[in-house]
């Protein structure tokens, strides 16, 4: 049988077990509407209600402030337009970073066409926001921050912590995209200091199609979704119960096993880049040495294009991704590395290799074989060399 | 996104690296775009392309469209080769993904750079030859 290696679980990754056998039940027994009277919406009321006790306690928030979505996107496009318009009548001025995730910068760009005028931070060559910029870039009509947790991209991991205290001491609302941090980072929304945050239920092992937002109470925010009272009256439709209790069964074992994987996915990351480098020429690492999650590494292949390393890998049944899955299809350059400053050319030979739960050494040796291969084979058709790179 | 003829041949793309006697070199793109194509030509004193070979920095389809220009244009006259459209090379692909189509404008634009070079080389020569028999 051909053998099949996914590297790519920041893009998306498999139901756990544990959290299908809680999903199940949910499609033919428990199939009632949440929000009937009778016994079988009661039923079902239980089982969102559990799931949403099971996240708030994950991230040490309240239950009446976590509420469902769709999904990070929709996280990411409440929290941003619902507070740009709440909040409209204070200021119109928003502060990001320029590499947020698509959701973040596409929903900014539907306020910008608004008259909203948002600030989007430089980072520096590790992809850090630098905190002193953003203060400077506080104004009086300054009315949200949004800044994610973890780059989705290189994996760099920003000073939340901090982020949350400037954000409180300026009196600014603080939203942060965890959608990628919620597998390999604890989140304390409290600690943190932090008044929204967007979570992703398929990142950790759940089914795709539902999200949280966690609001902070006594924020005020506009609906995005109207319809019905689900949600406090504040996210209409119908909730996604199968869903809701996956997602709520899922980042329950991300927290449970936290110490675990991190320790595992950790140490084959470290041999993973310690046979990169050993076994291939030219490459460059992106993102911070080690403000980082462990389950991402972006590497540069010097003198070729990523999108043919991507397909070379594919054909030996290894599974990575150029940049991100949402940004995949264009041709400009990763926008994120860009804006850390990498050369274009270094960046279009860049290769996201994200593991998870289930990845082994083998898997490891393995793609390292081909990859290695396929570099080489790229590097032959390639009509650059080391000479003629610029600044060498 | 691709068909299963484009990744068959970048699998096995054909007429890969430099050429040895190439009289002709043409080289198109820039790194920042994605695409760096260079193509070798070796034509015979009939104005006949003997051989081609090309190298790429790019995608699947700047490589395989680099590749299948080579092969348009091995035996053909510079004024058949010149005629080459991407529209030819996207038909033997059976179609390429729209963001891609680029791709085999700068493979056509490559072979003509190719010829541009060989013209240019050519006038060069007859210059130093016209020198030399002064």
């Amino acid at each position: 049988m051909e053998r099949k290696v996914y590297l790519d679980n920041a893009a998306t990754t498999y139901i756990a077990t544990e959290v299908l056998n809680e999903m199940m039940p949910c499609f033919s027994v428990f199939y009632g509407n949440p929000n009937s009277i009778h016994s079988f919406g009661r039923e079902a009321q239980g089982l969102v209600d559990r799931a949403r006790d099971r996240i708030a306690r994950a991230i040490n928030s309240n239950s009446n402030e976590v509420y469902f979505t769709s999904g990070g996107t929709e996280s990411d496009n409440w929290a941003i337009k619902g507070i740009a318009h709440a909040y409209s009548s204070k200021g119109k001025h928003i502060i990001t970073s320029s590499i947020e995730h698509s959701a973040v910068l596409g929903a900014c760009k539907a306020l910008e066409r608004e008259g909203y005028e948002i600030t989007y931070l430089p980072v520096d060559k590790f992809g850090l926001v630098d905190l002193a910029e953003l203060i400077h870039a506080i104004r009086k009509d300054t009315i949200l921050i949004s800044i994610m947790a973890v780059n989705n991209e290189v994996g760099t991991i920003q000073n939340i912590k901090a982020i949350g205290k400037i954000a409180k001491e300026y009196d600014v609302i603080f939203h942060t995209d965890a959608v990628q941090a919620l597998s390999s980072l604890r989140l304390d929304v409290k600690d943190m200091e932090i008044d929204l945050m967007s979570i992703s239920s398929h990142k950790v092992y759940g089914p795709k199609g539902v999200g949280a937002l966690y609001i902070r109470n006594g924020i005020k925010i506009e609906n995005l979704i109207d319809g019905g009272h689900q949600e406090r009256n504040k996210r209409g439709g119908t909730l996604n119960v199968p869903a809701i209790v996956g997602f709520g069964k899922a980042v329950e074992m991300t927290v449970r096993d936290f110490a675990l994987y991190n320790k595992k996915i950790k140490k084959l990351r470290d041999y993973f880049v310690r046979e990169v480098k050993e076994k291939i020429p030219y490459i460059i690492i992106n993102g911070h040495p080690h403000q980082k999650v462990n389950n991402i590494i972006n590497i540069s292949f010097e003198l070729i294009e990523g999108e043919a390393i991507l397909m070379l890998l594919d054909f030996e049944g290894i599974a990575v991704s150029t940049g991100s899955a949402c940004t995949s299809g264009a041709l400009e350059p990763s926008y994120v590395l860009r804006a850390m400053g990498v050369d274009d050319e270094v960046a279009q030979g860049s290769i996201r290799f994200s593991l998870g739960r289930s990845t082994s050494k083998d898997d490891i040796d393995y793609t390292i074989k081909k990859l290695a291969e396929a570099v080489g084979k790229l590097r032959k058709i390639s009509p650059q060399t080391k000479s003629s790179v610029k600044g060498e | 996104m691709y068909n299963n003829k484009v990744l068959e041949i970048f699998k096995n793309p054909k007429n890969v690296g430099t050429l040895k006697g190439a009289n002709g070199i043409g080289k198109v793109g820039n790194a920042a775009c994605g695409d760096i194509m260079k193509i070798y030509l070796k034509i015979n004193e009939d104005g006949i392309i003997e051989d081609a070979s090309f190298k790429t920095f790019g995608c699947v389809a700047a490589i395989t469209t680099t590749s299948v220009a080579t092969e348009l244009i091995k035996g053909k006259t510079i004024e058949e080769a010149l005629k080459v459209k991407n529209s030819q090379i996207i038909e033997i692909l059976g179609g390429l993904p729209t963001q891609k189509i680029h791709c085999s404008i700068l493979a056509e634009e490559a072979i003509k750079a190719a010829i541009e070079d060989y013209y240019k080389k050519q006038k060069k020569l007859e210059k130093t030859n016209k020198n030399s028999q002064v």
